[in-house]
């Protein structure tokens, strides 16, 4: 017997709407599996019981006096704590903003408030989302929901492992160079980045705000465009937002891949590819084409620089968006100094973890005189070429695969000690942040030790609903169960 | 060959207090992953035009309408330290 807490929101909905269940029911499921896990998980950093709660019995009323409701009500959801949720503690996993409580709602968290969300809690992540493990939180790691002794991924590693453990029913996550994407393939769940702008970044704590991008994990292909279709749309509160209309991104799901023409991207079972992982994107790849995709091999010829590219346009830009942490207005400040500078000097010294001080050390450096040209300058010139590699692979085709992640969920502590091993993470989900095209990664299956693996799918800018459709097909062929092992032992 | 940074500099215009331990580590960190990042620089792109946005967007204006701003004591909330309606800080000149 499945507990409503490891259901899709899509399940839950008509079961919601004719009355054979209520808010109040899938919240307390969700608290349930909160108490008996959340121990050995820790993917939240605030649960949030009473507003859960309440918001759910206020669903159920709405409900009883016949109110329309949409497909988000009653459902519940975990932010990842670098969304600004009034009133409720919003850290982004770091010390420097340990007790702050933002005055306002980033918008993603507002529209889906709006449509009804039940907020479940703010879930931990890699301290302001630098990180490939969640190992970079201030408040302690994530544990993997398949594997306890493995990290869940990063950055948004919280939000994964609250989906796979049955915590939350979906998560709203954040993807800057694939921090959505890479923990729902480390913790078999779906991980969408869609396009850049798609939905607002207000209230999204900025790391690198030409390459962050809000995106969501969901259980299913399906859910995944009915909160992205919640949450998506222009926001006259982020100038970079696009005039895309709100919509249903469900409506063509169902029409499959035939005739779709999907190119595997060259290097996608290359050096640092574990077996397991080609393996399986191998046969989800064999999967498209039973299902009447046409399969070629596509060349991103620069995607070997992008990763490059990426380590020092982000770090620039986190230098510049950290900046504002100065001990003046909000968050920590050291104690004990004369003069501001110092101060400030000594509050950043003090409330930033080692990898945020890397990046902004790193970013400080490439935006340097001197330097701005060779590092920074060059840099964005490769983007460009990324976006013209993009261009070329979509005059040819619809979609592109790769596995989402080279390798499934290391151990906890295997990589902290190089940063750089660590960032070879991102080399397959960096190219797509550069573009700003939309991705979507889903689990197609495991390796010997029962690790899932992730495939990625990539289309063109605003091609969602290619991005979907395809993923529900291949999705329904493949017939994974997101059912972890912690989620299985709580039911048990 | 890893990248050599003049740490002290670098932290000066970062802001950024660090031990003399951090100093060590970041230099060789920093170092390596420069060493990677420079090969940015193995591209010829004498003729391409830098992206500092993948889909930009120019002259993105909202209505000019008044709107209520965040009460005093709603921006003061999470102020480390105050006196009155202001955020106070340590000195910010030098006196004579």
């Amino acid at each position: 017997m499945t507990e409503l807490c490891d259901r899709t929101a899509s399940d839950l909905a008509p079961l919601l709407a004719g009355g054979e269940i209520s808010a109040v029911q899938i919240a307390e499921s969700c608290l349930a599996r909160v108490d008996a896990v959340e121990e050995r998980v820790r993917a939240f950093l605030t649960v949030t019981p009473d507003v859960a709660r309440e918001r759910a019995a206020a669903l159920d009323e709405y409900r009883a006096i016949g109110a329309e409701q949409t497909p988000l009500a009653g459902i519940p959801l975990a932010v990842k704590d670098v969304f600004a949720t009034q009133g409720i503690r919003t850290t982004a996993a770091s010390k420097i903003l340990d007790n702050y409580v933002p005055p306002f709602d980033a918008t993603a968290w507002s529209r889906a408030s709006g449509d009804g969300a039940v907020l479940m809690g703010k879930t931990n992540c890699d301290e302001f989302a630098m990180g490939s493990s969640n190992e970079n939180s201030a408040f302690g790691p994530v544990h993997n929901p398949w594997n306890l002794d493995t990290v869940p991924g990063g950055s948004s590693g919280g939000s994964a492992a609250a989906v796979a453990a049955g915590e939350a029913i979906w998560a709203l996550g954040s993807d800057t160079g694939g921090s959505v994407r890479q923990p729902a393939a480390l913790c078999g769940v779906v991980g969408l980045k869609p396009t850049y702008g798609l939905i607002s970044r207000y209230g999204l704590i900025a790391f690198a705000s030409s390459l962050d991008t809000v995106g969501m994990f969901t259980r299913s292909v399906r859910d995944a465009g009915v909160l992205l279709g919640s949450l998506a749309g222009r926001d006259p509160r982020d100038a970079t937002s696009l005039d895309a209309p709100r919509r249903d991104y469900t409506t063509s799901i169902e029409e499959g891949v035939a005739g779709l023409r999907v190119g595997v991207v060259a290097d996608a079972f290359g050096e640092g590819v574990q077996p397991a992982v080609a393996g399986r994107v191998r046969a989800a790849v064999d999967t498209l084409e039973r299902l009447g995709a046409s399969i070629g091999e596509v060349s991103l010829p620069h995607a070997a620089y992008a990763l490059s590219a990426y380590y020092l346009i982000a770090p620039s830009e986190a230098s510049s968006n950290l900046a504002r942490y100065d001990g003046v207005r909000y968050g920590f400040r050291a104690p004990g100094s004369t003069d501001s500078v110092e101060m400030m000097t000594a509050t950043r010294g003090q409330g930033f973890g080692p990898e945020v001080k890397r990046r902004v050390m790193l970013g400080t450096y490439a935006l340097s005189a001197g330097y701005y040209e060779a590092y920074y300058g060059q840099a964005q010139k490769v983007r460009t070429l990324v976006i013209r590699d993009y261009d070329e692979a979509f005059a040819n085709y619809d979609l592109l695969v790769s596995p989402t992640s080279p390798t499934t969920a290391f151990r906890l502590g295997e990589k902290v000690d190089d940063p750089f091993a660590m960032y070879l993470n991102d080399v397959f989900t960096i190219p797509a942040n550069l573009a700003g095209v939309p991705a979507l990664s889903l689990p197609c299956g495991l390796d010997d030790e029962g690790l899932p693996v992730g495939v990625q799918l990539t289309a063109k800018v605003l091609d969602e609903p290619t991005l979907l459709r395809a993923g529900h097909a291949l999705e329904n062929a493949l017939g994974f169960d997101p059912t972890s092992p912690v989620a299985r032992e709580a039911v048990s | 060959m890893p990248v050599e940074i003049d740490i002290e500099h670098v932290a000066r215009l970062a802001r950024v207090a660090l031990a003399e331990g951090e100093k060590t580590q970041l230099t060789a960190q920093l170092g390596q992953i420069l060493e990677h990042a420079a090969r940015v620089g193995e591209v010829a792109v004498a003729d391409v035009e830098p992206t500092a946005s993948a889909i930009p967007r120019v002259n993105v204006l909202r209505p000019d309408e008044p709107e209520p701003s965040l009460p005093v004591e709603e921006a003061l909330f999470n102020a480390p330290e105050r006196e009155g309606d202001r955020f106070k800080v340590p000195r910010i000149a030098e006196i004579e």
